[in-house]
């Protein structure tokens, strides 16, 4: 048993107080008991395999914010007019209905690591004999001088679905020919690697397609290089010649801030003014992992590269973007394959059911315009020493109109796919 | 059989194949040619036999298939979606099998049949009607299906079968194809991977291990599954129900 420190100390005392106001609920419980935290690719997954796979011998409770999802993967095709909102827009009712997963819309506020309970917003509490957390990305805002949350309506990030990509959308609708578009990309490590360059090509693909000629989109990058980097440049080149520039660090010199009043980056190279900016700052492990005690000082949550347990919590796991999960991408597939390792565990443990070796996977699709779609994909498998990569592909420059094409179908399927298994089958 | 089922009889009976027949409504009439058809079918012999009495492979038997009502066999599990046409009156006309291989999914939605269809109006008046022909003493016309050649992909894979599959450790593993494949055996721009007989679910998956078939994401998921991961799949998905 681990032992008590401040922070938990702190936790404890706010758990006792609310008692006070809403007591805990404490009806018999024979039940082993699950909550997850966080209804996205990794809690939803863990959630549902959970319920399904201990045909109700396990109670799992899912905690989740909002009532509706929307999926950060294929929001990008949504800014290209390929997808709908709606259609990337999820809920959580077969997850209730058909495999009996008890939903608590509220925000996880605290966990008690010793008592074994988490603090809910709406003051109640809920006691878990095993913790799942799958709390995704806060964003660093001060990472780029100059940008914060009060700005974000303004200059969107769009990096954490819903009112953000609708903002984003309206945005890129109302922009005419001629008016330029300017991203400040993330450093690593970050929530989707390929996904800032999707999100340039499908830019570039919605201009491309209401005839703009005179507009352009300029990524300034911190990084040296980027996720499919050859396959998104060669694209760029193909499809929207002139229209797109990425600049990297060796070019613009380091990124100094920007000035929001008049969306204006500034770098040791220029000041580039935009009329649409977008600034996707640094990123770390979601606010309930880092308050808990969970991530280390790279902001990022370690774990047992077996069973995806928080390192030194035994009732613990860690899922997704929030983790530092080795040679794996922070990913919606990746996070789905980690809930499955988990879920897993936890049966085994709860109700000694099997325990097979873990094995991990993952590959993202990327559309750069219609139908030239292209992947990255590996296996893992898990070390002592981290989650580690076994095989890998990527697509090649080269490939026909006809793989591409296939590719992006492709990629359709997966959504499909991904989607069912993580909110279940009707 | 219908009228178009019993021309077509009396044609491959008496008349040479290359004879042509008119099965082209969506841009005018095409004249299929049949011996082309064969020849175009050798893409669909991974699923499809087409002798009498062969059996099913991960699709229907095709003898006979012109004329025959959509979803009728008994002996084969079809998906919902394509039972339920039938119920509808769906009938393999010339012209309706015409249309379904243009686009399968547009056709029957919630079919499992895994292929994105035949664009081309020539090849599909030429597969129609070689599927014509696939009644009666056709049958020696029969294309063989994959399993009867020897190759490695065959002997590779008589390990896995060998194997008592352990559907406990299958579902464990099915999870990971459950990302993309899904669970009610749909196929939206992925095969649907349900209710497969175990042989050919085997075959696939060693052809991709041992690159016989070629697609990277499958190539990379099977490359570390051994004879015993292999067999406990096809355990698994055997026991599953197309939806």
């Amino acid at each position: 048993m681990r032992g008590m420190n401040r922070r938990t100390f702190g936790l404890m005392a706010g758990a006792a107080s609310m008692t006070l106001a809403a007591p805990m609920i404490a009806r018999a419980q024979t039940k082993p008991r699950v909550v997850v935290i966080g209804g996205g690719s990794g809690g939803a997954t863990a959630a549902r395999y959970i319920a399904q796979d201990s045909e109700n011998a396990i109670d799992v409770t899912l905690v989740e914010m909002n009532r509706e999802y929307t999926t950060c993967y294929f929001s990008n095709l949504y800014f290209g007019d390929f997808r709908t909102f709606e259609s990337i827009t999820h809920n959580y009712d077969r997850l209730a209905s058909g495999y009996g997963v008890t939903m608590a819309f509220a925000m996880a506020t605290g966990i008690d690591r010793d008592a074994k309970t988490v603090a809910l917003s709406d003051g109640s509490s809920v006691p878990y004999d095993k913790l799942i957390i799958s709390p995704g990305i806060d964003l660093v805002y001060d990472s780029v001088d100059g940008y914060s949350k009060e700005v974000e309506g303004d200059i969107p990030h769009s990096w954490k679905p819903g009112e953000q990509t609708r903002i984003m959308k309206a945005q890129l609708d109302a922009l005419e020919d001629g008016q330029n578009i300017v991203m400040v990309a993330p450093p690593n490590p970050y929530r989707c690697p390929p996904g800032p360059y999707e999100r340039i090509s499908m830019f570039a693909h919605l201009l491309k397609s209401k005839g703009f000629s005179q507009s352009s989109i300029t990524v300034l990058d911190p990084k040296p290089k980027f996720s499919k980097q050859g396959l998104f440049q060669a694209g760029w080149e193909q499809h929207y010649p002139g229209m797109v520039e990425w600049l990297g660090p060796d070019v613009h010199g380091g990124i100094k801030g920007i000035d929001p009043s008049t969306k204006t980056v500034m770098t040791d190279l220029d000041d580039f003014e935009a009329n649409m900016l977008t600034v996707i700052p640094k990123q770390k492990a979601g606010a309930i992992a880092t308050d808990s005690g969970l991530a280390n000082d790279t902001g990022f949550c370690p774990i047992d590269p077996y069973t995806m347990k928080a390192q030194g919590d035994n009732d613990i796991y860690i899922l997704g973007d929030a983790t530092i999960a080795g040679d794996m991408p922070k990913s919606g597939f990746s996070a789905n394959s980690q809930a499955k390792v988990a879920a897993m565990s936890v049966r085994h443990e709860l109700l000694d059911s099997r325990m097979f070796p873990a094995r991990y996977s993952n590959t993202c699709w990327s559309l750069i315009a219609t139908d030239d779609g292209v992947k990255v994909g590996a296996q893992y498998s898990p070390t002592d020493e981290k989650i580690a990569s076994t095989s890998s592909f990527i697509s090649q420059n080269g490939e026909s109109a006809e793989v591409r094409k296939a590719t992006y179908e492709e990629s359709l399927g997966w959504y499909k796919g991904i989607t069912t298994d993580m909110f279940g089958t009707t | 059989m219908n009228a178009v089922a019993a021309g077509l009889v009396s044609l491959c009976v008496g008349l040479p194949l290359a004879a042509p027949v008119q099965a082209e409504p969506v841009n005018g009439p095409v004249n299929g040619d049949a011996e082309r058809g064969e020849a175009e079918f050798r893409n669909c012999i991974q699923c499809h036999k087409t002798g009498p009495g062969t059996g099913h492979g991960i699709g229907p038997n095709l003898h006979d298939v012109v004329g025959r009502r959509a979803g009728a066999l008994g002996d084969f599990r079809y998906s919902r979606a394509l039972v339920a046409a039938g119920g509808l009156g769906l009938q393999w006309t010339a012209d309706a099998l015409n249309a379904f291989i243009a686009n399968p999914r547009e056709k029957v939605p919630g079919n499992r049949m895994s292929f994105r269809g035949v664009d081309d109006p020539q090849k599909r008046a030429d597969l129609v009607a070689f599927l014509a022909t696939l009644t009666g003493e056709a049958q020696a016309r029969a294309v063989a299906a994959p399993e009867d050649a020897d190759g490695p992909a065959t002997e590779i894979g008589a390990a896995a079968m060998a194997i008592e599959g352990d559907p406990a450790y299958g579902e464990y593993l099915a999870a990971e194809c459950l990302t993309c494949h899904q669970a009610t055996g749909e196929a939206d721009g992925i095969p649907g991977i349900v209710g497969w007989d175990r042989k050919s679910f085997i075959r696939a998956l060693f052809e991709y291990k041992t690159n016989v078939r070629t697609h990277q994401v499958m190539q990379l998921m099977t490359t570390n599954l051994g004879d015993e991961e292999i067999a406990a799949l096809a355990a698994y998905f055997e026991t599953l129900d197309a939806q």
